[in-house]
C-alpha cells in the first residue's frame, strides 16, 4: 500500500504545508486505496474522485502561489452521507433519496473545504442514522476492517470504517445516540461527540434534532482534535448552534497530561450484558488513568437506567417529524400516481426501509393526542434526571469514564433481527446525548475473547470538550508505548502490516 | 323550511369566537432572509429552509417578534418572558415540511381584551392568545369544478408565501351579545384590522389574504346558561362576510336544533356568493396534529427592558384617538362612527390641523367630498384633493371670500388639476360680489320685476324677502352674497 495513506492527518498537513508532498499526490493515494480496498470493505456511496483531484490541485495552486493554506490543507475528509455537498449526492443511506443532489452545501463541508481540507467521498450509513451496524442502508452493509465478516458499527459506521482501512486519514460522522462513538470503538479508532451546539447542524439531515451532532473520526487524538477544531464554530444558520469559543481541543491532545485529574468511573455502566473482554480492557484503561496520576473514584448515576427507554421515545418522536417532509413532492424519490395522498403514501411505503418504518410509527404514537404525555412527555423529564445526575457527577470529578459500548463488533447479521440487541449496543453513549455533553471513544486494546477493539469512553461537561482530548491524549500515548505500535497496526484482514 | 334571524333570537342566545390570521409585514420571512414581496413571480423567493430541504435549520426573525409583541401589548396582553414554538405536524402539498412552526401551548402573548363600540356602546371583547407562526404554500388546484384538490386534475404550488409570518389572533368566546352578535363580530373586527394598520405590523388587506378569518358560532337556549357546539366556519375573507356568517350560521343551528337535531362539532365553509355555509370536515375525523415543542429553535425570551420599549413606541391606537377627537371635537359616539366608517378620520384629522374648525372639515368631508369619491368609486382619502386645500376652502367660506356654492366650484377646479383653490378661484373669477352699489341695481331691477313680491315685504312678510333674494342670486350668476342681500332688500323696502 501507499505510504501516504498511513500518515496521520497531522503529518499529511505539515508534509503538504511544507511542500514535501502535494496535496494532489496525497489525494490520488487515497483514490487508489479506495480503488484498492473498498470493494470489500464497501465504506464509500460515493466517492468523488474529479472533485477531490480538482480541490487538491486549488490547494497545490495556492501553495505555489505563496497564499496561505487551511489547518487541514491536502487532507481527505470522508463524509457521512447526510451532509449536503453541492456536486456531490446526499442519500442519508435511504433510496427515498437515491440521486438527490442538493443545492446547498452543509456549514460544516463548507467550513472544511475552506480550510482545504479533501472532501474525498460520502460514507455509507444505517438510513437516516438509525441503526448501530450499518445494516439498515439502503444500499448494503459496510465492513469492519478487523474482520470482514463483522460489522463496524453504526450509524457512521461507512465513516469509521474508511478511517480504519486507511482509506482517508479523517472521516465526518454524526452521533444522536452514540453512532461516532460505537463505531469508532468497534473500529479501535477515535471518534468524539462534540457539546451538543458546538458543532453546526445546517446541512445535516436531521434524525433527532435535539440529539444529534457532528462530530470528527481519526486514527490518533491528534488528528481528531484537528478536525473537531476545523469544524467546529458558532454558525449563524443554526439557532441551537452555541455562541462561545470552541473549546482547545488541539491544544489539549498535544498535551496529555492527567496528573492531579479528577476521574469518576460510572458503576450503572458495568455488570450484567457487558463482554468480560470489554470490562477487562476498560478496567485496565482506568488503572493506566490512575498510574499516569488521576485521582480515580468510583460513583453512580442512578438515572442512567433510563436512558435507553428514554431515547426511544425521543428521537423516534422527533425523527416521525422530521422524516415527514420525504414525500415524493419535491425531491428524491416518486412512487405511484394518483392522488396526492396516494403519491405520498407509496413513496413513504417504498423508500424507507424497516428500521425507518418502526421508528416513525413509534414515534407517531408518543406523540399522539392523549399519549404524549406518558410517553414524550415523561421521556423529557428522565432526560431532565440525567443532566441532574450529569451535573452532580461533574461537581465532584472531571470526567466520567465507561465502555463505549458493551460488547466487541457483532457479525453481521447477527443482530438484524433483534432491534432490542440492536439497540443495546447504544446503551453507555446515550445518556450523553440526552445530556447534550461532550464524550469519546479512545481505542483502549483488544478483547481477549474475540481480539477485536474495545474503547474507552471519556465524557465531559458541556464546553469542555478539551478535557476528552487531554485524557485521550495520555491514555493513546500509554498504551502506544506498552503496546510498542498504534493499536491498527494489529488488525489483519485488510491492514497493512 | 327555515328560521328566520329574528325566530332564531327569540329561542337562542348566541355565543362566537374569532380566529385572524394575519400576515406581519415584515421585509423578510420568519426563519429565513427569503422577502416576503406580494405578486413576485411564483417559486422566485425561496430557499433551502423555506422550501423545507433535508438538512436545512430555521431561524427566527427577530422583526416578527417585535411585531408579535407590538400587537399583544396593542390588545392589552400579557407579554410571555420565555416561551416555544412548537411543531404542528400534518401532511399537505404545499406545506414544505410537512409540519408547521407554529406555538401551542406557550404562546407570546395571552390574555388580553379589545373594545369595540357598535350602535354608540362599548363591547370589551376578550383576546385568549397571540401566537406566531409560518404561513404555507399557496396551492392553485386545476381542471376540478370546485378549485378545491378533490377532483383536480393537477396542482400547482407557489413557495414564495411558504414561511411569511402570521399571528393567529384568538379571542375569548364572545357571549351575551344577543342580537347585535353578527354586527358585533365584523366590528371587532374592523377595529383590529384599525389597530394592526395603526400599529404597522401588516397591510390587513382581506382581498389579498393577508388577512383571513375563522368564525366559531354556537347558539346556546335563552336562559339555560349552558353554551352549545360550536362550528368553525372558514374562508370568511371580507368585513362583510364575517357579519354575514355569523347571521348565516345563528339561523342554521336554530333551524337544526329546532328539528330536534344535535349540531356536530365541525369545519364549515362560507360562499361569499349564497352567503351560506356547508359542511367540511368534522371533528370526529380531524387530524392529530401531535404537537411538540420545536426543538430547531431556541425558546424565544423576549427581555423585559425590550418589551419596556416597544410599549412606550406604541403609536396612538383607534381606540385612544376616538377617545381624544371625540372630546377635542364635542362628537356623539354615532356622529364618530360615521365619520369612521366613511373612512374620512385621517382627512378630517389634517384637516383641523391645517387651520379648519372640526365642524367644517367633517362637514365638507362627509358631504360634498364623501359625495364625489361616491360617484368616481374611490374612498376618500383617493381624491385628489389634500386636507390643507380643504382647510383652505373652508377659510376661504368663513371670510366671506366664497360662498358653499362658489366652494363647490373651487373643489370642482381642485378636483380637476386646476391647481390650488387660491389658484382656481383667480382663474376662474370666483368670488363673493360684495360691492353694496352693485348689488343695489340688480336688487332694485328685482324689486322692479316682483312688485307684488315687493309690497308684501313692504306689508311686513319678511319671510317673502327669500324670493327677492333669489333672484338677485341668478342675475350675478351666484356670486353675491346671500345674507348681505337679504339686508339690503330689507333696508330697501323699509
Amino acid at each position: 500500500m501507499d505510504d501516504l495513506t498511513t500518515k496521520t492527518a497531522a503529518e499529511l498537513a505539515a508534509a503538504v504545508a511544507e511542500g514535501s508532498v502535494s496535496a494532489a499526490e496525497v489525494t490520488q493515494a487515497h483514490l487508489d486505496r479506495i480503488a484498492a480496498v473498498d470493494g470489500e470493505v464497501r465504506a464509500f456511496l460515493h466517492v468523488s474522485a474529479e472533485y477531490a483531484l480538482d480541490q487538491a490541485r486549488r490547494v497545490d495552486d495556492r501553495r505555489a502561489a505563496g497564499e496561505p493554506l487551511g489547518a487541514l490543507a491536502g487532507v481527505p475528509v470522508a463524509v457521512k452521507d447526510l451532509f449536503t455537498t453541492v456536486g456531490a449526492p446526499t442519500t442519508c443511506g435511504s433510496k427515498i433519496l437515491e440521486g438527490w443532489y442538493p443545492p446547498y452545501e452543509s456549514t460544516i463541508t463548507r467550513r472544511l473545504r475552506e480550510a482545504g481540507a479533501i472532501l474525498i467521498g460520502k460514507t455509507n450509513m444505517d438510513e437516516f442514522a438509525m441503526g448501530s451496524s450499518t445494516e439498515n442502508s439502503g444500499y448494503g452493509a459496510s465492513r469492519n476492517p478487523w474482520d470482514l465478516a463483522r460489522v463496524p458499527g453504526g450509524s457512521s459506521g461507512g465513516s469509521a470504517a474508511a478511517v480504519a482501512a486507511y482509506e482517508a486519514p479523517l472521516a465526518l460522522g454524526t452521533d444522536t445516540g452514540g453512532s461516532i462513538r460505537q463505531p469508532a470503538s468497534v473500529c479501535g479508532i477515535v471518534g468524539a461527540k462534540p457539546t451538543y451546539g458546538g458543532s453546526s447542524r445546517y446541512g445535516v439531515v436531521a434524525f433527532a434534532s435535539s440529539l444529534d451532532t457532528p462530530g470528527p473520526f481519526g486514527r490518533t487524538v491528534l488528528d481528531a482534535a484537528l478536525l473537531h477544531e476545523a469544524m467546529s464554530g458558532h454558525d449563524p444558520m443554526d439557532s441551537t448552534s452555541i455562541d462561545a469559543p470552541v473549546p482547545p481541543v488541539v491544544a489539549a491532545a498535544r498535551h496529555g497530561d492527567v496528573a492531579g485529574l479528577r476521574v469518576g468511573v460510572v458503576t450503572d455502566l458495568s455488570g450484567e450484558g457487558y463482554q468480560p473482554g470489554v470490562m477487562s480492557r476498560f478496567t485496565e484503561a482506568v488503572e493506566v488513568l490512575e498510574s499516569l496520576g488521576a485521582k480515580v473514584t468510583e460513583l453512580s448515576c442512578p438515572h442512567f437506567k433510563y436512558a435507553l427507554p428514554a431515547y426511544y421515545l425521543i428521537a423516534p418522536s422527533e425523527c416521525s417529524s422530521n422524516l415527514a417532509r420525504f414525500d415524493g413532492m419535491r425531491f428524491g424519490l416518486r412512487t405511484g400516481a394518483g392522488s396526492a395522498e396516494e403519491i405520498m403514501a407509496l413513496t413513504r411505503a417504498a423508500g424507507f426501509g424497516a428500521e425507518v418504518k418502526r421508528r416513525i410509527m413509534l414515534g407517531t404514537y408518543a406523540l399522539s393526542s392523549g399519549y404524549y404525555d406518558a410517553y414524550y412527555g415523561k421521556a423529557q423529564q428522565v432526560r431532565t434526571l440525567i443532566i441532574q445526575d450529569f451535573d452532580a457527577a461533574f461537581s465532584q470529578v472531571d470526567v466520567l469514564v465507561s465502555p463505549v459500548t458493551p460488547t466487541t463488533a457483532f457479525r453481521l447479521g447477527e443482530r438484524a433481527d433483534d432491534p432490542m440487541a440492536m439497540y443495546l449496543a447504544d446503551l453507555c453513549t446515550i445518556p450523553t446525548n440526552l445530556a447534550g455533553n461532550a464524550a469519546i471513544s479512545i481505542p483502549c486494546g483488544l478483547a481477549d475473547e474475540d481480539g477485536l477493539p474495545v474503547g474507552l469512553q471519556v465524557m465531559a461537561p458541556p464546553l469542555a470538550d478539551d478535557r476528552l482530548y487531554r485524557v485521550g491524549a495520555a491514555v493513546e500515548a500509554a498504551f502506544t508505548s506498552r503496546w510498542g505500535h498504534p493499536l491498527l497496526t494489529e488488525a489483519k484482514g485488510l491492514i497493512p502490516s | 323550511m327555515t328560521v328566520t334571524y329574528e325566530e332564531a333570537l327569540q329561542t337562542y342566545e348566541p355565543v362566537f369566537g374569532l380566529e385572524t390570521h394575519v400576515e406581519l409585514g415584515t421585509t423578510t420571512k420568519m426563519f429565513c432572509g427569503c422577502l416576503t414581496a406580494f405578486g413576485a413571480e411564483p417559486n422566485t423567493h425561496v430557499c433551502p429552509v423555506c422550501l423545507g430541504l433535508p438538512g436545512s435549520l430555521p431561524v427566527v426573525n427577530r422583526r416578527s417578534i417585535e411585531f408579535a409583541i407590538r400587537i399583544g401589548l396593542a390588545l392589552n396582553c400579557s407579554i410571555a418572558s420565555w416561551c416555544r414554538f412548537a411543531r404542528k405536524n400534518y401532511f399537505y402539498p404545499d406545506m414544505p415540511k410537512n409540519y408547521q412552526i407554529s406555538q401551542y401551548d406557550e404562546p407570546l402573548c395571552t390574555d388580553g381584551y379589545l373594545d369595540v363600540l357598535v350602535g354608540g356602546a362599548t363591547i370589551r371583547v376578550g383576546i385568549e392568545r397571540v401566537h406566531l407562526e409560518e404561513d404555507t404554500g399557496k396551492s392553485l388546484h386545476v381542471g376540478g369544478a370546485t378549485g378545491r384538490i378533490q377532483g383536480a386534475e393537477y396542482s400547482l404550488v407557489d413557495y414564495n408565501r411558504a414561511g411569511i409570518p402570521l399571528v393567529e389572533i384568538v379571542t375569548k368566546p364572545v357571549p351575551g351579545t344577543g342580537y347585535l352578535a353578527p354586527e358585533v363580530a365584523k366590528a371587532y373586527v374592523t377595529e383590529l384590522r384599525d389597530v394592526l394598520r395603526t400599529l404597522g405590523v401588516s397591510d390587513v388587506r382581506m382581498e389579498e389574504g393577508s388577512m383571513r378569518c375563522d368564525v366559531n358560532t354556537s347558539l346556546s337556549i335563552r336562559g339555560s346558561g349552558v353554551w352549545g357546539t360550536r362550528t368553525e366556519t372558514k374562508n370568511v375573507n371580507s368585513l362583510r362576510s364575517v357579519e354575514r356568517a355569523v347571521r348565516s350560521e345563528i339561523e342554521r343551528q336554530a333551524f337544526v336544533l329546532d328539528a330536534g337535531r344535535r349540531i356536530i362539532q365541525e369545519t364549515r365553509h362560507f360562499h361569499e356568493d349564497s352567503g351560506v355555509t356547508t359542511s367540511g370536515r368534522s371533528k370526529e375525523e380531524a387530524q392529530d396534529y401531535r404537537y411538540f415543542p420545536e426543538p430547531d429553535l431556541v425558546p424565544v425570551a423576549p427581555d423585559a427592558a425590550w418589551v419596556k420599549s416597544i410599549g412606550e413606541t406604541l403609536p396612538e391606537l383607534p381606540s385612544a384617538r376616538r377617545a381624544r377627537l371625540i372630546e377635542s371635537w364635542s362628537l356623539s359616539e354615532l356622529e364618530f362612527e360615521a365619520l369612521r366608517n366613511a373612512g374620512a378620520l385621517d382627512e378630517v384629522e389634517a384637516t383641523v390641523a391645517a387651520g379648519a374648525s372640526p365642524a367644517d372639515a367633517r362637514k365638507w368631508w362627509l358631504g360634498e367630498l364623501a359625495r364625489r369619491a361616491n360617484d368616481s368609486g374611490v374612498d376618500v382619502s383617493e381624491l385628489p384633493i389634500t386636507p390643507a386645500q380643504v382647510a383652505r376652502v373652508a377659510a376661504l367660506v368663513a371670510s366671506g371670500a366664497l360662498n358653499d356654492k362658489l366652494a363647490r366650484q373651487v373643489i370642482d377646479g381642485v378636483l380637476e388639476g386646476e391647481g390650488t383653490p387660491d389658484e382656481v378661484v383667480a382663474a376662474r373669477g370666483l368670488s363673493v360680489v360684495s360691492d353694496d352699489s352693485a348689488l343695489l341695481a340688480a336688487i332694485d331691477e328685482a324689486i322692479a320685476a316682483n312688485a307684488e313680491v315687493a309690497d308684501k315685504i313692504r306689508g311686513g312678510k319678511v319671510a317673502a324677502a327669500g324670493a327677492l333674494v333669489g333672484a338677485v342670486m341668478k342675475t350675478t350668476g351666484g356670486k353675491a352674497d346671500a345674507p348681505r342681500v337679504r339686508e339690503l332688500i330689507l333696508e330697501r323696502l323699509a
